[in-house]
């Protein structure tokens, strides 16, 4: 115990706290002014917003590609439950240069999607498109075991008591995926909002248009203005760690919930 | 019991959608995996061979591709196994032991999961950066931290913290506490006990987190960045490399690299499959 | 399980370090250099073997201007940096890294080679550009990387800015000038090569703002039938100095062979280097004989046009400066 705690401390906690000790170098005005200027609360707005949005999109494509995988046969469906874990498993700066090839205006996707007029790479919907490929494993993770284990039972009972399949799926099921749908659209948004080396080469990186937080960090930092780069830090820290809090306490809801059933 | 083997199956007896929404549900799923996945993947391979197999190869050999190998190697070898060391540890304080705050402590070892790289680098700066906290003693002392292995490592480790705790921490809740008091009831150590009960329980559990903290130890972009000061040859690891070689029109070299790092991630996955068909056999059998 | 992974690990290792170079130099330089440098290294150390029967091995770490100075403020061992404009140096010495005179430690304000700012063009130039002005006709698309971060980006904006207020006669329609011409540019990437990257390899814009070597670099690497170069009548003399980072020269012993290293950028040879690379050399014989690689343009210093970096860094670059407003409407 006493070894978890110091071992935390080294490599946690200490350098955590030395984040924080930095931003007291700052008055609150100043700390206030930073956090509150134009081009921070761009930076943070499209951090946030695109990280919300993509993993709303994760929350509802994970949920139909848990629900193949789990529900259905189909030709390959191991394959594509290994395939999954892809963006996890694979180094950002390489998701970052192969969804940059893909989608630039002569890429693969990139170039029939220019002639429809719509242009990815080098705007916000390209750091959206990142933001969708890093999240991706984290709806799909969390919600398949609760599906897998989910008793047919009730399925069967309430389709014996008269229920419609639709009405099955949306008043009985879901229900009681909520809790892991929930944990999965924190982790995948949790995972965007701070996401750098998927984004930051699909980004256009214009300030105030397509430029994420944690590049106005990098930036400020070689600007040589440290004092503003922590205090961005700073806030960017907290509201992830409120993320993994709420996870923590969703997962404990979970399981105080699941013997209920 | 049998019928949780069962529900790993896919239950086409249960369900009702009609065929067409099954379809187009199937078709989505593979669609979206397709495009967001899968080709990315591929256009790592088709860049990379591009200009042929030989080109590729002689990419590989620079002695800079080397070095960030080598580099990439070291880094993997000593975050991972520090890291295995103290997950084994937290993980067991945690699973079997209740005290106040637990949820709270859980969060601290989740927090590298979501915080921004950036910052995992940063706060590496402001300890050990010459402006930083202790930068002048270690500039006094002749001590490299930073813009060198130990800060890349340390960047690492922090990074990839949460990963060997995280597998193990529901793999020893489930297993109790019964099994190791028993041991120690019949005279056994706790180190005997350690290593004849609870390691072989968790061992698969253990192999699964060691090998998720290894691709991310390898292939970490952000934080490393930041504390790498890129001296070519000493501090690039491959990650960063494929960002260099891109940005010097080197794209055949580049993608080289990135197809190694492509090709670790699919060994991790495969590596992971046959880890959680080993799991899952496991907890078949084993309790309710 | 984890024995022979250490045991592979430290077998690779010591595998590398078994050739030691006499001396090892690190220069921490700014983006668009890696091939210059890749080939002064060499020379250099061939010269400096010749010389005094001593090895000596150059390490190079690149990346956005400030972003190196950066660096090295943090502790970066550099024994020498060759950034790309006085002022990041400046931001080094500050911290007393430094000597304050260190400008005036070799001639020509310390810059060995110089550049300028040019136009890198598609093929037939199909936007018709040929002077500053023709970046903010509608419908062009300019790629210049961040002056925030990068060195060749604040060189880009000064060599507008100083057309504009050349041509139109004052600041305020300098300034506006420069806040059109960023509301065409569509990517700023943090550094010039990246940059490069965007427009060359992505194909985004019509018209790259690129330091001169590195539009003739484009050239080469992609070839002439793609990209043109078009030269504006006037633009800006960019200087990228070379210092020797004294604290760390000191404490490591390589005082001599960094100076030597610095030295050798004023001879011949490593002139013919500069030029060869598409830098500008110093060295009028030189000058004259690469005369027909260089396009004529009349060049503004950035002393005359802003009184000196310090100044225009304040102005224009600092928070809350010209660039901060210009992106603040």
């Amino acid at each position: 115990m006493g070894l978890t705690l110091t071992w935390l401390s080294v490599i946690i906690l200490i350098p955590l706290a030395g984040l924080f000790l930095k931003t007291f170098d700052l008055s609150l005005e100043q700390f206030w002014g930073i956090v509150t200027s134009r081009r921070t609360l761009n930076a943070l707005k499209i951090s946030f917003g695109l990280s919300f949005a993509a993993a709303c999109v994760n929350l509802v494509m994970g949920m139909i590609v848990v629900w193949a995988l789990v529900r259905y046969k189909f030709p390959g469906r191991r394959l594509f439950d290994a395939i999954v874990d892809i963006p996890f498993a694979l180094p950002t700066a390489v998701a970052g240069v192969a969804l940059t090839q893909l989608f630039a205006q002569k890429g693969w996707l990139g170039a029939p999607l220019a002639e429809l007029g719509i242009k990815v790479a080098f705007t916000p919907i390209g750091i959206f498109i990142a933001m969708v490929f890093i999240g991706i494993p984290f709806v799909v993770r969390t919600v398949q075991p609760v599906l897998q284990d989910l008793d047919v039972e009730i399925e069967e009972a309430a389709a014996s008591l008269g229920a419609g399949r639709w009405h099955t799926v949306f008043r009985v099921i879901l229900p009681s995926l909520v809790p892991a749908l929930l944990t999965g659209f924190a982790l995948a948004f949790a995972r965007a909002v701070g996401e750098y080396g998927s984004v930051i080469f699909i980004a256009g990186n214009l300030p105030n248009v397509s430029e994420i937080a944690p590049l106005l960090i990098v930036i400020r930092l070689s600007e040589f203005r440290y004092a503003d780069a922590t205090a961005i830090a700073v806030v960017m820290l907290m509201a992830s760690f409120l993320i993994i809090f709420a996870v923590n306490r969703l997962q404990r809801w979970a399981q105080t919930r699941m013997p209920a059933q | 019991m049998s019928e949780q083997a069962l529900s790993h199956q896919p239950r086409d007896d249960v369900h009702t959608e009609p065929g067409a929404i099954r379809f187009v549900i199937v078709a989505l799923a593979v669609l979206f995996l397709l495009v967001f996945v899968v080709l990315p993947l591929v256009v790592v391979f088709a860049s990379a061979f591009s200009r042929g197999i030989s080109a590729y190869f002689t990419a590989l050999g620079q002695p800079e591709a080397l070095a960030a190998i080598k580099l990439t190697l070291l880094i993997a070898a000593i975050s991972v196994s520090l890291n295995l060391v103290f997950g084994v540890i937290a993980a067991w304080a945690i699973a079997k032991f209740d005290f106040a705050g637990k949820t709270f402590l859980i969060s601290l070892i989740d927090l590298p999961f979501s915080v921004s790289p950036v910052i995992s680098g940063l706060v590496f700066v402001l300890l050990f950066g010459a402006q930083g906290f202790f930068g002048p003693w270690l500039q006094a002392h002749d001590v490299r931290i930073l813009f060198a292995v130990p800060g890349i490592a340390l960047a690492t480790i922090f990074v990839t913290f949460p990963f060997v705790a995280r597998a193990l921490i529901p793999l020893m809740q489930e297993q109790g506490t019964q099994e190791e008091e028993a041991a120690i009831s019949l005279g056994a150590s706790g180190l005997q006990t350690f290593f004849r009960v609870t390691l072989p329980n968790i061992k698969w559990g253990l192999l699964y987190g060691v090998l998720l903290c290894n691709a991310r130890a390898m292939g970490e972009f952000g934080a490393v960045s930041v504390v790498s000061g890129h001296i070519r040859g000493e501090t690039n690891t491959m990650p960063l490399l494929v960002e260099i070689l891109y940005n010097e029109y080197q794209f055949v070299a580049s993608f080289a690299i990135a197809s190694l790092l492509a090709m670790l991630a699919l060994i991790t996955l495969l590596a992971k499959t046959i880890l959680e068909r080993r799991l899952d056999e496991r907890q078949v059998p084993s309790d309710h | 399980m984890i024995r022979p992974v250490l045991a592979a690990a430290a077998g690779l290792l010591l595998a590398g370090s078994a050739y030691a170079a006499d001396f090892s130099l690190l220069n921490v330089s700014y983006d668009p250099t890696r091939e210059l440098y890749a080939e002064f290294n060499k020379a250099f150390a061939a010269a400096w073997q010749k010389e005094t029967g001593k090895s000596v091995e150059v390490k190079q770490s690149h990346g956005g201007s400030g972003s190196q100075a950066r660096a090295v403020i943090d502790g970066l061992q550099a024994d020498i940096v060759t950034l790309a404009l006085a002022y990041d140096i400046d931001a080094v010495a500050a911290k007393g890294l430094i000597a304050p005179d260190w400008q005036k430690r070799l001639p020509l304000n310390a810059s060995p080679y110089t550049s300028t700012i040019v136009f890198l063009v598609r093929k037939g130039n199909p936007k018709g550009i040929r002077d500053w002005d023709d970046l903010v006709k509608k419908g062009v698309e300019v790629i210049t990387p961040n002056p925030k971060t990068s060195g060749g980006a604040r060189w880009n904006y000064l060599a507008a800015w100083g057309y504009a207020e050349k041509k139109l006669g004052s600041a305020d329609k300098a300034r506006q000038f420069v806040a059109e011409l960023f509301k065409h540019v569509p990517v700023l990437d943090t550094g010039a090569r990246g940059s490069t990257v965007t427009f060359v390899e992505r194909g985004v814009g019509d018209v790259l703002l690129a330091w001169e070597n590195e539009a003739f670099l484009a050239q080469r690497e992609f070839g002439k039938d793609k990209f043109e170069i078009v030269a504006p009548p006037l633009s800006i003399l960019a200087e990228p100095p070379v210092t020797i980072v004294d604290k760390v020269a000191d404490k490591k012993g390589t005082r001599a062979v960094a100076e030597a290293y610095l030295k050798y950028w004023y001879s011949r040879e490593g002139q013919e280097i500069a030029a060869r690379n598409s830098y500008r050399p110093r060295d009028s014989e030189i000058a004259k004989e690469y005369e027909k690689s260089f396009a004529k343009v009349e060049l503004f210093t950035i002393d005359e046009a802003f009184g000196g970096w310090t100044r225009a860094q304040k102005e224009h670059f600092a928070e809350g400066g010209i660039f901060d407003q210009i992106y603040k409407n």
